[in-house]
């Protein structure tokens, strides 16, 4: 497993969600809203500033600020 | 059957069918759906007109509840908050369950669950298709925005869905009212049907619920679906409501099934992984997508969301909105002020003179004026939020303003709530709904009233052309200009740390995430609009309205009472004198009515109270004249403009830059003979409006928007305060 966290991934790159730094209640929410292990997400942009962050996964766009991204980890292949 | 559902069908049966009453025996079915479904124009499509808005007991989720007429007979629709999941870990999310279940008491459980799915966006509305048919309830599927499932390169077959689901999957566009006759008669097999056989999703989970629920002896309908959550979500709604219920036994049964699981996840994630991956298994039956050219709602994004264009974008809608606001609204309620005063001047020519002319005149019509003054601004600005909502551009919006507005504790929602504020902080209160964080939601309600709003205009504008000299700083600014820019940052400084301090005292709470959708771009639906609209400005006028026309009339009461015999009978032998004078100017009449009416004021309630209270407002510099008409704009702060007029006897017809009232003020006096108004005293008196929360309007909204007097009477208490504090350290300072 990779270290790269969603975070990192700059407007216009892709990857595969691989897993969760916690199970907390946001990761929970997260996976409910599809960024689930195995999933594509590709970064849309971002806002003025650099945060939050647009992603698109399952077909739609989601937003999340870059600390909760920080909590995907991700694989570099989308 | 008529296919919109706006017109009721007639009774066919002429005498023996009376006028139909809605009672709590007709079919009651839950309308759900994920956020940006099109739910709401679905409920607008099938109920048109008949419906009504209830508040949830307790937090400020509402409801709507209309009637649609199927196969002839009303069935009442319930509006459920939209939401992704029956997880409950929200305000909205625990009401959707209470209803699904039957806990909300007057309304009793659904006969049936419509979920409004969006077709271009299959997998994700899915989870919440599966989870409801778990709660043991008939369930209709509506297939929403099916009209654009081809230009999305969608092929979707909505009998192999159904098949899969075990429920009826009805294709629809509501915004177009299309299949809606399709979906009302599924609607009418629905209720009297059986509940769908859930899926094969988290079987073991469910078989614990299930063998938990008999080891209970619980015999409520929904009780296994109540238990499952409660398993699922560690720490729940679900959860606390079992242990509440059945102690001990409840928590070693939800121990137990959760042990089974043997997972290293925690249940929620063991829930989101199957649910995902059966769907995954169904959609691949019954859904082909061909790959597409960017939608144009992808593409828009591509500009609106740039950091530069968007930006650039976002400053001029929002420019735009402002110059509707003030084109458009100032207009109308000069014609409505225009309105109120001709129906005063009218009933006062019409009825003898005494109490009841002057309370229909200055307090009823002036009341009903100062009510609808405010339609103009909060309809504009409402038609702006609605259609910012309806497009899309409010999450866009949010986006780009979050990181901004988290410096100051709060978060991209808050945003477009306080800019409305600069206008009119009614609308700008109401707006806040699209807040998800009960503690952001308070924080922005309460950081709103402090932007400067159009009501605040002409006090300034009155003060500043009395006492700020007109002279030029740095050669190219106007210090009467610079006094007014600094208002404005008073009153944003003092939002900001408002919200700042509550978030970190009464409000403080873990930071609401921003885990949002960017719905793509829509059309607003207009009926859709309207009806929000009109809903709005129907709230405000019943809810607030009658607290705004209360206060204007107990405000009425205490200029006109007591009436005094001996002022009255001076008052007509000084005008008997003029007239005698023979040819009597009708400005020396005039004059002689405005000094009347300064002298009455003086020995009225509030004049009274103003004298009785001055020493309260001496560390401020204000003499009673002053504190009684900082009183009688308890309503509405342009007030104090006529009030001035009123006991400076100019007349209460008065305007911000009558020379007249100007004139008054620079030379009024205290008993010591030196001046009321210095410098210090008016900009401290400006500081007082900057800060106070003169405005019945504001304190019902907040009291309406919060379902509780405490926030309001906080706001109030704590705006005052500081407006105090405020003008007394100008004055003490100033003064030295």
């Amino acid at each position: 497993m990779s270290d790269r966290t969603l975070a990192e991934l700059k407007p216009g790159e892709r990857a595969t969600v691989s897993g969760y730094a916690n199970h907390g209640p946001l990761a929970q929410r997260m996976m409910q809203l599809g960024v689930l292990p195995g999933e594509h997400i590709e970064n849309l942009r971002c806002a003025p500033g650099g945060d939050p962050l647009e992603f698109k996964v399952m077909g739609y766009a989601l937003s999340l600020r870059k600390s909760e991204a920080a909590l995907v980890r991700i694989d570099a292949a989308g | 059957m008529n296919d919109t559902g706006l017109q009721p069908s007639l009774p066919k049966r002429g005498a023996d069918a009376p006028q139909r009453v809605i009672s709590s025996r007709h079919p009651l079915v839950a309308l759900i759906g994920n956020p940006n479904t099109g739910k709401s124009t679905l409920f607008n499509a099938l109920t048109g007109l008949r419906q009504k808005i209830a508040n949830y007991p307790g937090v400020t989720v509402e409801w709507h509840q209309g009637t649609a007429i199927i196969d002839e007979r009303p069935v009442r629709i319930l509006d459920l908050p939209g939401t992704y999941t029956l997880t409950a870990n929200s305000p909205d999310e625990a009401v959707a369950v209470d209803a699904l279940l039957g806990r909300i008491t007057d309304l009793g459980r659904p006969d049936a669950v419509v979920v409004v799915v969006d077709g271009s966006n299959l997998k994700r509305n899915l989870f919440l298709v599966t989870q409801l048919l778990e709660i043991e309830l008939p369930v209709v599927v509506a297939l929403n925005m099916s009209d654009r499932l081809g230009a999305a390169g969608i092929e979707l077959d909505p009998e192999a869905l159904s098949d899969a689901l075990g429920a009826p999957v009805v294709p629809i566009a509501a915004a177009r009212n299309q299949g809606l006759d399709p979906l009302k008669s599924a609607i009418g097999s629905a209720v009297d049907a059986d509940p769908p056989t859930p899926p094969p999703i988290i079987p073991e989970i469910r078989d614990s619920a299930r063998s938990l629920v008999k080891e209970l002896d619980w015999r409520e309908p929904g009780a296994v679906f109540l238990v499952t959550r409660a398993i699922v979500d560690v720490g729940g709604d679900a959860e606390r409501r079992l242990l509440d219920r059945f102690g001990q036994p409840a928590q070693a049964g939800l121990a137990r099934a959760r042990q089974a699981l043997e997972s290293t996840e925690p249940p929620a994630a063991v829930e989101a992984r199957q649910r995902y991956q059966w769907i995954g298994e169904q959609i691949s039956h019954c859904q082909n997508v061909r790959p597409m050219p960017p939608t144009w709602s992808e593409r828009l994004d591509r500009v609106i969301g740039h950091p530069l264009a968007g930006t650039l974008l976002f400053v001029g809608v929002m420019a735009m909105v402002f110059q509707a606001v003030f084109a458009w609204a100032g207009p109308l309620m000069d014609w409505i002020d225009g309105l109120s005063g001709m129906a005063a001047s009218a009933v006062t020519g019409a009825l003898p003179e005494g109490a009841i002319a002057s309370l229909i005149a200055d307090g009823v019509i002036a009341g009903v004026g100062s009510v609808v003054i405010f339609l103009p601004q909060i309809l504009i600005l409402f038609l702006f939020i609605i259609l910012l909502e309806d497009s899309g551009y409010m999450a866009r919006a949010a986006f780009m303003m979050d990181r901004l507005m988290r410096w100051c504790g709060l978060s991209g929602q808050s945003f477009i709530p306080m800019l409305s504020s600069f206008a009119c902080a009614v609308p700008g209160i109401m707006g806040t709904r699209v807040i998800p964080n009960h503690r952001d939601r308070i924080a922005t309600i309460l950081a709103a009233p402090f932007m400067t709003c159009s009501a605040r205009l002409p006090v300034y504008a009155l003060l500043i052309a009395a006492f700020i000299p007109r002279t030029q700083v740095l050669g190219v600014l106007n210090l009467q200009g610079l006094v007014l820019l600094g208002l404005y940052l008073l009153g944003i400084a003092g939002g900001i740390t408002t919200a700042m301090l509550l978030k970190r005292t009464a409000l403080r709470g873990p930071t609401p995430t921003f885990v949002m959708e960017m719905p793509p771009y829509r059309l607003p639906n207009m009926r859709s609009v309207l009806l929000r609209l009109w809903e709005r400005a129907r709230l405000f006028l019943v809810r607030a309205g009658t607290v705004i026309f209360a206060v204007a009339v107990v405000i009425w009461s205490l200029t006109y009472f007591p009436r005094s015999d001996d002022l009255a009978a001076q008052f007509e032998a000084e005008q008997a004198q003029l007239a005698a004078g023979g040819d009597a100017q009708e400005a020396e009449r005039r004059e002689l009515e405005n000094r009347y009416s300064a002298a009455h004021l003086e020995q009225s309630w509030l004049g009274r109270f103003g004298k009785t209270v001055e020493p309260l407002f001496a560390p401020l510099g204000w003499d009673w004249r002053v504190s009684a008409a900082v009183i009688a704009s308890f309503p509405a702060r342009e007030v104090v403009i006529a009030a001035l007029g009123t006991i400076y006897a100019v007349g209460a017809d008065t305007s911000e830059d009558d020379p007249g009232l100007i004139t008054r003020l620079r030379n009024s006096r205290h008993d010591d003979g030196s001046r009321v108004f210095t410098l210090p005293m008016a900009l401290g008196l400006m500081v007082f409006y900057a800060f106070c929360l003169q405005c019945a309007a504001t304190v019902a909204t907040i009291w309406r928007e919060t379902n509780s007097w405490r926030w309001p009477l906080f706001a109030w208490s704590y705006m005052t305060t500081l407006g105090y504090l405020g003008a007394m350290l100008c004055f003490q300072v100033g003064s030295g």
